[in-house]
């Protein structure tokens, strides 16, 4: 296995992992009506660990961690994030929704308002921030993710990366204390996939809690402390990123590695 | 790229080519008659066939219009004049009925003193949506817009003041109780102010009006609501209309999409029991069952109930309108929205409706349409609509009695002026709203 190909060293020295417990998942399980989707998963995520969930499609990664921020309901088992239970107490949900960011596949900006007002809906209408306050963060988050010019343009008039970028900027304005990216790069051209995962990469640096699905496995290897691989909606291995790819322990995790890293 | 095309495809450009002018026969008016009514044998035919009949009628029924009479007394004076000018056996229109009885048509039987009233509300009828339907109007007209239902109900139908303050007042009241409410029952506040403004029309605006009445008396000379007819009948039914079934239709929508299974079932009864019954039934209830069901000696206005029906009928369509707006909407916003943590109302004011009515907006604007003309069907509960209860009242006169055309003209023409507004503006506000794939 070589080491992944970055443009830049990367710095970790932000990357440290704390003793405090930002997610603590306990036998949880899901059905889809009798479907068993996800199967007595059990993970705990403290606070700065970047973590990539790998695995075949339909394994359950996604549901995994859209089940975080309740975009899907558990039926059984016990998820709490940042100190808050998630049950169907909707006030918890907009608690833990709003600590929580989320970045998706498809970026689901949007596309009546600016990239600006994208930016700027929630922490106007969740968080309360003054307009003009709320303004200048959207700008200093547009400006890190490498798009300030774009600010007033529509999400229909930029590219798949930038819209994605603009995404991870509209996520980052909530001041999110864990982000979330479901397949962030699965929808782009190899071109732009580059530049969201730099931007992914800065906010690893940060210190940021992320849980990430994907199959980069470049970006699992640079960035990630932990790698979680899933099959038929269970946890089948995790390891830290070296020994994962280097020395696979199960039978299905080196039948996938193989497949994706083969060719 | 194959071995054997490696030669013939190395190719370098070494002069760029200059820009040219399309060949004559490619450009303007010909390309443009070539392309659109001459294409082909069948478009030929079809072109020459189109103005044959355009020319057909125009020869038809140009000479009935070019005999137009506008100074006559009666239908029979229309015909000598018609008869004098142009030679016996001719036909011609007799406009001279409509310079007598266009005050019936746009009033109906209302005062003629008081005609300046409409004309009054029609004309603030266009400052009120001038902020609601251009944004270029400043935004402080909106509070113009919301007083302005109450100003047009108190110079249409006259008599005091205070009832009118009153239902301002019990709207204040509630929005006031909703903010007070708010910190302490979220969610529940909604019904907490309906309550209050309710409780205040049912027991306190009364008496409050009454008193008032006695101390500073400000009315106008009231105008009954069988004096209304023609376009001033058609115009506040429909306005009433529009206005009313917009948010309720809405609501009905949001309603029939709602995972609380009652709100749901509710929603599904209401919107397919409407559209399963006529408009002229739902008139009839309107006219004389609700009669039945209110307590004796209501008195319950007869355009009022009209109106609540028309808009009922309206909403059930435009719910399902907005419905289809609603589903054409990708999941991912609704999950963008939830994950930013917006709750249910502001993720539908900001993020789920502004779409979905954009997209809904030419079945928003069609059923509109559909219900101003609709409004015509009042002639059944004993009103009279521009069409055929002014029509027949004036046909009822001996002097009009036999003409059939001019009448149902001028009526179709106005109708046509205002639908066709309508349809104008719901394609300059598509245009406006297009965005997405600039």
């Amino acid at each position: 296995m070589t080491e992944p190909q970055f443009a830049r060293a990367i710095d970790r020295s932000h990357m440290t992992v704390s003793d405090e417990v930002a997610i603590q998942i306990t036998n949880m399980n899901k059905w889809y009506g009798t479907f068993h989707v996800l199967r007595d998963i059990n993970l705990t995520v403290n606070r700065g660990e970047r973590i990539v969930i790998a695995g075949p499609s339909g394994s359950g990664k996604s549901t995994l961690i859209r089940c975080i921020n309740r975009l899907e309901e558990h039926q059984a088992g016990q998820i709490i994030v940042d100190g808050t239970e998630l049950t169907s107490d909707l006030k918890n949900i907009d608690k833990v929704r709003s600590e929580v960011g989320m970045v998706f596949q498809h970026f689901n900006l949007f596309p009546h308002l600016t990239i600006l007002e994208n930016c700027t809906l929630a922490p106007i209408w969740v968080r309360k921030v003054p307009k003009r306050e709320a303004e200048e963060t959207a700008m200093h988050f547009l400006e890190k993710v490498k798009i300030p010019e774009q600010a007033h343009k529509y999400p229909g008039q930029l590219s798949g990366g930038q819209q994605q970028r603009v995404a991870i900027a509209r996520s980052l304005c909530m001041k999110p204390r864990i982000m979330l990216f479901d397949e962030p790069t699965s929808a782009l051209d190899p071109e732009m996939i580059k530049e969201v995962l730099d931007t992914m990469i800065e906010l690893a640096e940060e210190g940021m809690t992320m849980l990430c699905v994907t199959h980069e496995m470049g970006f699992a290897q640079a960035v990630a402390n932990r790698v979680i691989f899933m099959d038929q909606g269970q946890i089948v291995e995790q390891n830290e990123p070296r020994e994962f790819f280097n020395n696979p322990k199960s039978e299905r995790t080196k039948l996938f590695l193989s497949q994706i890293l083969g060719h | 790229m194959s071995e054997t095309h490696a030669q013939t495809v190395a190719y370098v450009r070494d002069t760029m080519l200059p820009e040219q002018p399309p060949p004559a026969s490619q450009a303007g008016v010909v390309r443009w008659l070539r392309e659109n009514l001459f294409s082909g044998p069948l478009n030929t035919v079809l072109t020459l066939a189109g103005v044959a009949t355009i020319y057909w009628l125009v020869g038809h029924y140009y000479g009935w219009f070019a005999r137009s009479v506008w100074n006559a007394g009666s239908l029979a004076e229309c015909r000598q004049i018609i008869a004098a000018t142009w030679g016996e056996g001719l036909s011609g229109a007799c406009w001279a009925v409509i310079r007598d009885r266009w005050h019936q048509y746009l009033f109906g039987f209302y005062p003629p003193a008081l005609y300046w009233r409409p004309v009054l509300v029609f004309v603030l009828l266009f400052v009120a949506l001038a902020p609601v339907l251009f944004s270029a109007f400043p935004r402080r007209m909106l509070l113009f817009s919301a007083i302005y239902p109450v100003l047009a109900i108190w110079l249409l139908w006259g008599g005091s003041l205070w009832p009118e303050v009153m239902i301002v007042l019990g709207v204040v009241l509630g929005y006031l109780a909703l903010r007070l409410l708010e910190p302490r029952l979220p969610g529940f506040a909604i019904f907490g102010a309906i309550g209050v403004a309710l409780a205040f029309w049912a027991w306190g605006a009364g008496p409050l009006a009454d008193a008032l009445r006695a101390l500073v008396p400000v009315s106008l000379t009231p105008a009954a609501s069988d004096r209304f007819g023609g376009f001033l009948l058609a115009i506040t039914l429909g306005v009433g209309g529009i206005v009313m079934s917009l948010p309720l239709g809405i609501m009905l929508a949001l309603g029939r999409q709602s995972d609380m299974f009652l709100v749901k079932a509710l929603s599904v009864c209401f919107i397919e029991f409407i559209r399963g019954v006529p408009l002229i039934t739902l008139l009839f209830v309107a006219s004389l069952l609700l009669n039945y069901f209110l307590p004796p000696g209501t008195q319950f206005d007869i355009i009022l109930r009209v109106m609540i029906l028309v808009t009922l009928f309206a909403a059930a369509y435009i719910a399902e309108v907005v419905r289809g707006g609603l589903a054409a909407l990708p999941r991912g916003q609704y999950e963008a929205a939830d994950s930013l943590g917006l709750d249910y109302w502001k993720a539908q004011r900001l993020i789920i409706l502004p779409q979905a009515l954009k997209i809904s907006i030419p079945g928003i604007v069609s059923t509109f349409i559909g219900m101003f003309k609709d409004t015509t069907l009042v002639v059944f509960v004993g009103l009279f609509d521009p069409l055929k209860g002014i029509s027949d009242f004036v046909r009822a006169d001996f002097a009009w009695k036999g003409i059939y055309w001019e009448p149902y003209i001028f009526v179709g023409v106005i109708f046509f002026l205002l639908n066709f507004g309508m349809s104008r503006y719901s394609m300059y506000l598509e245009n406006r709203l297009k965005r997405d794939h600039r």
